[in-house]
């Protein structure tokens, strides 16, 4: 495969130096001519009545030119989840009733940031506080608060997942655990927060510039919510300062604006405050697990049985899916012959929880990986050995869910347990934790509901040679469009600096369902590998008409140059044909299109990663402080298109997962967040980042585009699991609930010296 | 009431009126127009502010406009010389040191002022130099090899 000549290739990312030089724009830089600037008015109560909203104050101080509230919209409820209507619960601006602190009421447009801060002073909302809940198992008790109407227990939906027989296959067991954990939650800290510029038109059209990760998810959400064709609406989404997760709902900063630019026809950016980040948009679900794992002497798991029940938070949003793919995510990568999973996902009176990197994944692999050491002790089997034993393996089917085509976690496996034998005896209080994990490379639910195909794309070459790439994939800083960019250059046999991208504009891009569920590099890969060569085709039947070639030879282009495949020195340059071709065409421009929509690939996704953690930490077991001293992660992600992209991924998901299970957290105390600044919550900063090593494994995914896939997201799930080993390795206490803080740590050390005082005695 | 703020900004001088509560920040993104300076907080803890103040690294969004005065600002834009790029901005290329690029900007002021100060930094050094700064996407270590490559002369500075 070696003989690519633009895959696999240490590139600068194709928006490199606009973000090295601060020139490139975000939704945050945007500033248009008769701009106004607005602000959210949120609820101070988790859970309570709206009796009255008085805007009039409001709107009398200068330089106020709208005030809203819900009455001023449609009163439609908003989800993700579109083919379950009762799924959609989410006014956005409460009418009647408030379900979390933050939950928005009212919002201002004013000449300023300042003058629109100060009317929400000025409006006055009296409430009738309810009853309130918390936690999800107060939430489903039968005396609990009802947070939405007619939803029993609070429970907003539940997922049941099975195959083998898992009873009879317990009785079979030589060892059974039983183990319950708590996963915490996290909040995404993009470092550009949800803002969007709105602009309404006299002529009843909508544009909106916004932070996303699916320019149509959000189009099409505006359209459900404000009773509009989608094509009257363009969203446009050009640089997004990060994402994670939490940019592909309709949020309550572009609804605001919205609302506000439709009453005035102005347009009207709201940006939400730090704040607001943290306390008002959604956040990783924390879970209660339930696990029961049962084997045979010799580590072979017969069956696992697994009960979650998660923090919902006011409303469903992608929250649903987190509970489907955490129960699904609680079989990899072993092959478990019997397997039984019931998820409940309860309504609270918190923030919403809802999709972030890794999707449910962090907490099953953060708990099945602890739970796998343990049973591994138990039985007296090394770590390694038993991930070995049951790992799966290329050409697996998941009973009923998914069938895995490449595979390569054997091979993570032996690279992992080498870098544990080179390094060797270790320091005192020093340990290496393992943590294995698959993830999917791109979703096949539909929930949505889309009529259109998952990926599209449209490639366009103009007179110059040069190539116009039109996609509605959103680069999120993940790199995308530089991906999407080597995939186009390499099969049209262009050079990367040919190609431009125009991605993530509803106006001019084909629809795709956008940047969630590591859909990017396999989905839009392939559809962007269709279009460009559609366009190859066309290019050389041109030349071979041309040439004269015998009907025998095929013909390629490689590196801008059009030839006989046997006989590369006969072509003619790119540049010449494609002016030729295009004069041939009647002067019409050669367009290609491509698509891809996933069909019988299982339930899940179309291919999945692979990949193997070791995490080394040094404890101080007199205060239970530890420090991450190194992260090796061997990992396979199919061909590698992007090489420079990956590393950034894999480092950079080691800061995300690595802060879930170090050190991110969101105490709450009543519903209200009590750390919601960056200087309160903490999260790694370049102090406490490990070294990190990567150990890249070579796979070829059949379906992926140059046989590429996931890459990044994935590696959100292992690090919390492995460092919650190590740090057992290391002074020998389990930490049961996330994050795995020095405090812990230190009470389970002082603990754990009791209990052995005790056993002297 | 608002008061003169006299400053140079990437060697350019301004003159402007600004109230006393006005934020360096505000200043140079929406006045002076340069928006490469981002604003992750308000509050002084990501770094996505950072310029430098008479050769220092502060965070914009907690100094107040008028307390520049006087002074020379220095932000992202100011970095390149003419078409070419300062060694960071080319080395941050080369490894890959952004992602979506939030953060970019305050991370290149802090590393351009470690090195004004300290043109030998170790590794602990640099780590320490852009501890102040959040970058949620690349992990930092990155960030960290850029720098170093700059420090180990494999970057020259544009004439």
């Amino acid at each position: 495969m070696s003989d690519y000549s633009v895959i696999g290739k240490r590139v600068h990312n194709i928006d490199g130096t606009e973000k090295v030089t601060g020139s490139g724009k975000y939704t945050f830089d945007v500033v248009l001519p008769n701009m106004l600037y607005g602000k959210i008015l949120r609820s101070p109560h988790p859970h309570a009545k709206i009796l009255k909203i008085d805007t009039r104050r409001a709107k009398r101080l200068v330089g106020v030119k709208a005030v809203v509230t819900g009455k001023d919209t449609l009163g439609r409820k908003q989800g993700i989840w579109r083919r379950f209507p009762e799924l959609c619960d989410e006014e956005i601006l409460c009418r009647a009733k408030v379900r979390y602190i933050g939950d928005a009421v009212a919002a201002v447009a004013a000449i300023d940031e300042d003058t629109a801060e100060e009317a929400l002073d000025l409006i006055d909302v009296e409430y009738e506080p309810l009853p309130a809940v918390f936690d999800p198992m107060d939430a489903i008790k039968e005396d609990a608060p009802q947070i939405h109407e007619g939803v029993e227990l609070n429970i907003n939906i539940n997922r049941h997942i099975e195959w083998g027989d898992v009873d009879e296959a317990f009785e079979k067991c030589d060892h059974i655990r039983e183990d319950k954990f708590k996963c915490s939650s996290q909040a995404h800290v993009c470092m550009e927060t949800h803002d969007a510029v709105a602009s309404f038109g006299h002529n009843g059209k909508l544009e909106v510039w916004t932070s996303s990760q699916s320019s149509y998810y959000i189009q099409r959400l505006y359209a459900d919510m404000l009773d509009m064709n989608e094509s009257d609406i363009r969203v446009t989404n050009r640089h997004t300062g990060g994402g994670f997760g939490s940019k592909f709902e309709l949020d309550s900063a572009q609804f605001c604006a919205a609302i506000l630019s439709q009453k005035l026809c102005q347009p009207v950016k709201i940006v939400l405050t730090r704040e607001e980040e943290f306390t008002a948009t959604k956040r990783r679900t924390p879970m209660y697990y339930f696990l029961k794992l049962g084997a045979k002497k010799d580590g072979t798991m017969l069956a696992k049985e697994v009960r979650v029940i998660t923090e919902g938070g006011a409303y469903t949003a992608m929250g649903a899916t987190a509970l489907y793919l955490t129960g699904f995510f609680s079989s990899f990568p072993y092959k478990y012959p019997n397997y039984r999973y019931d998820g409940y996902r309860v309504y609270t009176n918190t923030a919403t929880t809802s999709a972030m990197r890794g999707f449910g994944a962090p907490q099953s692999t953060f708990v099945g990986e602890s739970q796998i050491d343990m049973m591994a002790e138990d039985l007296g089997i090394d770590p390694v050995e038993i991930r070995r034993k049951n790992g799966m393996t290329p050409n697996y089917e998941v009973p009923g869910q998914a069938f895995i085509q490449s595979c390569g976690l054997h091979q993570c496996l032996d690279k992992i347990e080498e870098h544990i034998e080179k390094r060797g005896k270790l320091p005192p209080n020093h340990g290496i934790g393992v943590s294995a994990y698959g993830f999917m490379s791109g979703g096949i639910f539909n929930w949505f509901n889309t009529p259109y195909a998952f990926s599209a794309a449209v490639v366009r070459i103009n007179i110059d040679g040069k190539v116009d790439v039109y996609t509605g994939t959103c680069d999120m800083g993940q790199g995308s469009n530089t991906t999407l960019a080597m995939i186009c250059a390499e099969e049209l046999g262009v050079r990367l600096e040919d190609v431009r991208m125009f991605s993530g504009d509803t106006g001019i891009c084909p629809p795709d369902l956008g940047a969630w569920g590591s859909r990017q590099t396999l989905m839009g890969g392939n559809a962007v590998k269709m279009a460009a060569a559609e366009c190859k085709q066309q290019l050389i039947e041109f030349t071979a008409a041309k040439m004269g070639v015998n009907i025998v030879y095929d013909l390629d282009i490689k590196d801008r140059w059009v030839h006989l495949v046997d006989r590369p020195e006969r072509g003619v340059s790119y540049f010449d044909i494609v002016k030729e071709a295009i004069r041939g065409k009647d002067g019409v421009a050669i367009m290609g299109r491509g698509h891809y929509t996933p069909h019988r690939k299982g339930m899940i996704s179309p291919a999945y990663s692979f990949g193997v953690q070791a995490a080394e930490v040094e404890v101080d077991p007199e205060t239970g402080r530890y420090k991450l001293v190194n992260v090796t992660t061997a990992h396979e992600s199919g061909t590698v298109i992007n090489p420079v992209g990956i590393e950034g991924q894999l480092e950079g998901a080691i800061m995300m997962a690595g802060g879930y299970g170090f050190c991110e957290d969101q105490p709450m105390d009543e519903g209200k967040i009590l750390n919601p600044s960056i200087a309160d919550y903490k999260l790694i900063r370049s102090l406490d980042m490990p070294e990190t090593d990567i150990l890249e494994i070579d796979t070829y995914e059949p379906e992926g585009p140059f046989g590429a896939k996931e890459a990044g997201e994935g590696l959100t799930n292992p690090t919390a699991g492995a460092i919650g080993n190590a740090v057992y390795k290391a002074v020998g206490v389990r930490i049961y609930d996330l994050p795995i803080t020095p405090e812990k740590v230190f009470k389970a050390l002082k603990e754990k010296e009791k209990q052995q005082k005790k056993a002297k005695k | 009431m608002k008061k003169e703020l006299k400053f140079k900004v990437n060697g350019q001088p301004y003159e402007i009126f600004v109230k006393p509560k006005t934020l360096l920040v505000e200043v140079l993104r929406d006045l002076v127009g340069l928006t490469g300076t981002k604003r992750g907080c308000s509050s002084s803890s990501c770094g996505a502010c950072t310029v430098m103040l008479d050769g220092m690294a502060v965070k914009s969004c907690s100094v107040l406009a008028l307390q520049a005065n006087g002074t020379e600002v220095v932000t992202v834009e100011g970095l390149a010389k003419g078409n070419e790029l300062s060694p960071l901005q080319r080395a941050f290329l080369d490894h890959g040191s952004y992602q979506c690029g939030f953060c970019t900007p305050g991370m290149l002021m802090s590393s351009t002022a470690l090195l004004t100060e300290n043109p030998r930094p170790t590794k602990l050094e640099i780590k320490e130099g852009i501890d102040g700064n959040i970058c949620r996407c690349t992990g930092y270590n990155a960030i960290v090899r850029a720098v170093t490559a700059v420090v180990k002369g494999e970057y020259k500075e544009a004439k």
